[in-house]
């Protein structure tokens, strides 16, 4: 017997049409969000706004003056089940390294700001903590495995190009942290937040709920457009980029912002497809083949 | 050309229609709060509807004019003066150069807007001068307002329209003290229990402190949500959900106490459960309340918000010709 599958259609008011892929996080629904997205993009409609695929959903905004909204919903739910049928699940992508100074006094210093009330563990910091809950023998383990295998791109949001990023393991070997207990009112620009099973960059500093591992080297956005891979547009990552994260020391970080600062700094990165078969298969192995693109940069 | 900035106000930012198109990135639609009021404005000092105008929140700037200026002042009301005398508000008012404009105490609402002939020049950023602070884009600088900011007025305009010296007390926007706010139930309001449903429509919510241009929070009686297993990747409380997008206008119940209506600045996604979106006809009088409004939510079908959608345009059709 094969087994129904559809989103679920409903509507954000009259100028939204929110699809959910699935009520739970995988990699098969980000996939099927964004290529819907993609597809819906590529009809070039008019009266379409905005297309925000998400982690295991897709938020589309519509204009109903233009727009009739069951002709949208029709339009989609076709695209879904063309996404569905399609047997290779292929994005043309790029995996990117962005390095990060993880256990940094930046974050810390705003961790033991929020403790009390806000957190659920009130010694050590956020790694200690996000260490523990998983079940790893301390702080090094937990950056180890948050480092060592790459992250998708799942959805960008929430703030001005803020990535949300889902780790390409077995769901047994996801990472999952809860979120602060009481979201703080300060998180430093570039850190490294971790909530659910999604880590995320902060890309300005403001209020925040996710554990704070640690801060990246380089911008993510940049709206005076100074460094090279800002020159197109002020937000660096899309949905469907790959990242790896590369632990640096505090000299590193230093240099790293010294390039940044002298406008000379570059993302190093590589074009790859990625096989979202192949790495439901095989993901350790399908990791390697990422990162040997990338080191052949 | 233009105005200095003597004092700035307590968060005063330059708007306009907003900047579509970009919430995919994260980055908001901005633009007036209180869109039917700034348009009312920019009609006044005939203008077309997408001059870039003043949004004063609570206490407004003191200005003083550098060149002559048709202005008009719309929105909350507000004591008007020029020069230490009282002006009208919902009119067209000619300031010269050296005038000093600066606002009383506000009686009603949060918002109230200073449109200005030729509009605010500062530079359009993806296509709209609308201040984003949290992404430092739009307005001056990419910030609110500051004292010895001087702004520059745009070149003058012809809208092809009759000059409107005043608008007529039926076509002022109400600032009530009680609001009906409808609103369409979706999105996850499948995860309200069926008393927690009903609490939603039939409580009685009062408007906090706590809103701004990104969300309005409300206290009242809570609501309650299905026991469920949470799914993979959601959060352990009933409230949260994987992150999503949220639509502009969306409630959510964070812990299931006090719903939050997201605004036109709102985060773009997040991880909280939204059971209904307020339509687009009623976003601008959820801009109008202020702290202790007390508001229902009035459940509406798609037609129905359509049909409220279109009788906004007609009205506006009305006054721009």
């Amino acid at each position: 017997m094969t087994k129904t599958v559809e989103a679920r259609y409903t509507w954000g008011g009259d100028e939204f049409l929110f699809v959910e892929i699935t009520e739970g996080m995988s990699l098969e629904s980000n996939f099927i969000s964004n290529s819907i997205a993609n597809a819906l993009e590529s009809k070039n409609l008019s009266g379409l706004v905005d297309i925000c695929p998400a982690n295991a959903s897709l938020l589309i905004r519509f204009n109903p003056d233009v727009m009739n909204y069951q002709e949208l919903e029709k339009t989609v739910r076709a695209l879904e089940q063309d996404v569905r049928a399609s047997a290779r699940q292929i994005l043309n992508t790029r995996i990117i390294e962005i390095p990060v100074w993880y256990n940094d006094p930046y974050t810390n210093e705003t961790g033991s700001r929020f403790r009390e009330g806000y957190h659920q563990r009130p010694d050590g910091n956020d790694l200690d903590y996000a260490a523990e809950v998983n079940g790893l023998a301390d702080a090094a383990e937990f950056i180890k495995r948050h480092h060592e295998s790459p992250w998708l791109v799942s959805m960008v949001g929430f703030v001005a190009g803020l990535p949300f990023l889902y780790q390409l393991v077995d769901q047994q070997h996801q990472l999952q942290v809860p979120k602060y207990l009481s979201p703080r009112t300060d998180t430093p620009a570039l850190t490294i937040g971790h909530g659910g099973c999604f880590s995320c960059i902060y890309s300005v500093r403001g209020a925040g709920g996710y554990q704070m591992f640690g801060v990246a080297a380089a911008p993510i956005y940049d709206p005076t457009q100074n460094l090279k891979d800002f020159k197109d547009f002020m937000v660096f990552f899309k949905p469907g980029d790959i990242v790896k994260f590369t632990p640096v020391d505090e000299p590193e970080y230093r240099r790293i912002q010294k390039e940044v600062d002298a406008g000379t700094f570059v993302y190093r990165q590589a074009p790859i497809q990625f096989d979202v078969g192949a790495v439901l298969a095989d993901p350790e192995g399908y990791n390697k083949t990422m990162m040997e693109a990338l080191n052949g940069i | 050309m233009g105005f200095d900035i003597i004092e700035p106000g307590l968060s005063t930012t330059v708007q306009d229609q907003g900047r579509i198109g970009y919430y995919r990135y994260g980055i908001p639609q901005g633009g007036s709060m209180d869109q039917y009021s700034a348009s009312l404005g920019n009609r006044l000092v005939g203008n077309t509807h997408k001059e870039a105008v003043l949004e004063c929140t609570y206490i407004g700037p003191r200005i003083t004019m550098t060149s002559d200026a048709t202005i008009a002042v719309t929105g909350a009301p507000v004591d008007v003066f020029v020069n230490g005398d009282s002006v009208p508000q919902y009119e067209r008012l000619s300031l010269k150069s050296g005038d000093e404009l600066k606002f009383g105490v506000i009686k009603g609402g949060t918002k109230y807007f200073i449109a200005v002939h030729g509009g605010l020049d500062v530079p359009e950023v993806l296509g709209s001068r609308s201040t984003y602070p949290i992404g430092s884009i739009g307005g001056v600088n990419g910030r609110a307002i500051a004292a010895g900011d001087s702004i520059s007025i745009g070149k003058k305009i012809d809208n092809g329209l009759p000059v409107l010296q005043s608008i007529p007390e039926a076509d002022r926007p109400v600032f009530s003290p009680t609001v009906n706010v409808r609103v369409m139930l979706g999105l996850y309001n499948h995860n309200l229990s069926d008393k927690g449903l009903k609490k939603f429509l039939d409580g009685e919510w009062t408007l906090t402190p706590i809103a701004d241009r990104m969300g309005l929070r409300y206290s009242g009686p809570g609501v309650e949500w299905k026991k469920r297993e949470q799914p993979f990747g959601a959060g352990q409380d009933p409230s949260n959900i994987v992150d999503a997008g949220y639509a502009v206008g969306s409630i959510q119940i964070p812990g299931g106490t006090q719903p939050i209506i997201l605004h036109r600045d709102a985060v773009s996604g997040g991880g909280y459960a939204m059971v209904a979106t307020v339509i687009s006809a009623d976003m601008d009088l959820v801009a109008r309340s202020s702290p202790g409004t007390k508001t229902r939510f009035v459940s509406v079908t798609m037609d129905e918000a359509l049909e409220a959608r279109r009788e906004m345009t007609a009205r506006d059709a009305r006054i721009w010709s």
